[in-house]
């Protein structure tokens, strides 16, 4: 299984094994990493399960689709890198991604 | 004092098919929401979105979802209390007292929350000392747009409200329009009239840019923008507004003492009474092995905690399990003649 990196803002690394298939977010859910809040469930209606991406994967991901790019202008001090963890879907080619998490979420 | 069988918080789908097997019982109920509209997420955060998985109905949207919800409960007669958060319940003499921040109290022996993943309130800026200027110099909704008149007003945000309402104030005042990224997702006449009010110099445009300081003393007299490449502006405004959306806070509803775990109320699957005698939880904000956030799980939640309510509400009484096709008494609830 991918290996996914959580690294909270206080610097606190989480690395856990991810299934294939099921997204950056559900992965931190279903393993109790805090600092996702993930409140709408996936639809891509609440901008609290909010990412930053490292530099060098964030280039390598799926394009955002228009709706997430609208819902980041709502999340907690976006940046160039910013992501919805609920719209990346974890694969083999995402093992070892490393992402790092906002002081909070609202 | 509103004297009740039950009191719905939240008036999204789960909380309004719940009135309606009330209704179907011969229960009275009074719904309570902070939105200023019923329908919840449906029509707060998916108006417009396609449903595909409500049973019998292979598509519809947040809004028409709710519009036939509403349309089914008219029987009834129910009150809707919008605009209004609860903020106080309290045990007494056998019954609830439900407190709402206007004031308006209820009695009741049953409380369904219906909460959803909370009650919505504005996203805020994050900027430290932001706080003590709010509904003073900052502002996330609009009540009175003439204390803006012949101000400088510092708008952020790029959908509809934050470019209507630039649109609306560059008519009187000096407005200044802050946005993190050079797309905006407002309607695109809105877009094109900005464009065209900054072209006339009649706005200003910063894209690219988010807010890294506020100052001033009672009041605001300047902020400090930031762009994305480390450029700093300092722009001496009167007052900031921010329309980045909403959030949902779960608030008041965490000091009522129901084992609140990760945001959620563990609740039995039975009648979806939760550890409080009376305080039922259905939809998204209830916990129980296999739940599932779905609309459809949350009209199964809410007929039996309707069904749960009845012995608190009418205690000396038995509740008959009826069918609306077949029972009169049903239908004479619903307004039907034969």
């Amino acid at each position: 299984m991918p290996k996914i990196t959580y690294i909270e803002h206080n610097g606190k690394k989480h690395t856990i094994d991810v299934a294939n298939g099921l997204s950056i977010m559900e992965g931190a859910i279903q393993n109790n990493i805090p600092g996702i809040d993930a409140d709408c469930g996936g639809a891509m209606a609440c901008a609290t399960c909010h990412v930053y991406v490292k530099e060098e994967w964030f280039n390598n991901l799926p394009q955002k689709e228009q709706g997430e790019e609208d819902m980041l202008d709502m999340a907690f001090e976006p940046k160039k890198n910013s992501r919805l963890s609920c719209q990346i879907l974890v694969s083999q080619e995402l093992d070892g991604i490393i992402v790092d998490l906002p002081k909070k979420q609202t | 004092m509103i004297n009740t069988d039950v009191v719905i918080i939240g008036a999204g789908p789960t909380g309004i098919f719940c009135a309606h097997q009330l209704g179907i019982i011969g229960l009275k109920c009074e719904i309570i929401d902070n939105l200023d509209k019923i329908g919840g997420q449906c029509i707060e955060l998916y108006p417009d979105k396609p449903i595909y998985d409500i049973p019998a109905i292979p598509e519809c949207t947040g809004e028409e979802l709710t519009n036939n919800l509403i349309q089914q409960i008219k029987p009834f007669n129910f009150n809707f209390h919008l605009s209004q958060r609860v903020d106080e319940i309290k045990s007494k003499d056998g019954k609830w007292i439900i407190k709402t921040h206007k004031g308006t109290q209820m009695s009741s022996p049953n409380i369904v929350i219906a909460g959803g993943v909370g009650s919505f309130e504005p996203r805020k800026f994050t900027v430290k000392g932001c706080e003590k200027f709010e509904e003073k110099s900052i502002f996330y909704s609009i009540k009175d747009k003439e204390i803006f008149k012949n101000k400088t007003v510092a708008i952020f945000g790029g959908g509809d409200s934050a470019l209507d309402w630039a649109i609306e104030l560059s008519k009187n005042s000096k407005v200044i329009l802050v946005h993190r990224r050079d797309e905006f997702r407002a309607a695109q006449s809105s877009v094109d009239k900005v464009k065209e009010l900054n072209n006339q110099k009649k706005l200003e445009i910063f894209t690219q840019y988010q807010l890294l300081e506020v100052r001033g003393n009672a009041s605001i007299n300047s902020i400090e923008i930031k762009s994305e490449s480390g450029d700093v502006k300092s722009l001496n405004v009167d007052y900031v507004l921010g329309f980045f959306g909403l959030i949902m806070n779960l608030g008041p509803i965490l000091d009522w003492g129901l084992n609140i775990d990760k945001k959620k109320i563990p609740v039995n699957t039975k009648n979806f009474e939760t550890n409080k005698k009376g305080i039922f939880a259905i939809g998204d904000i209830c916990e129980y092995p296999g739940k599932l956030k779905l609309i459809l799980s949350g009209f199964h939640e809410g007929a039996l905690a309707a069904r749960g309510c009845f012995k608190y509400a009418k205690p000396d009484e038995k509740l008959r399990f009826e069918f609306t096709t077949t029972s009169k008494s049903v239908k004479e609830r619903l307004g039907i003649k034969e």
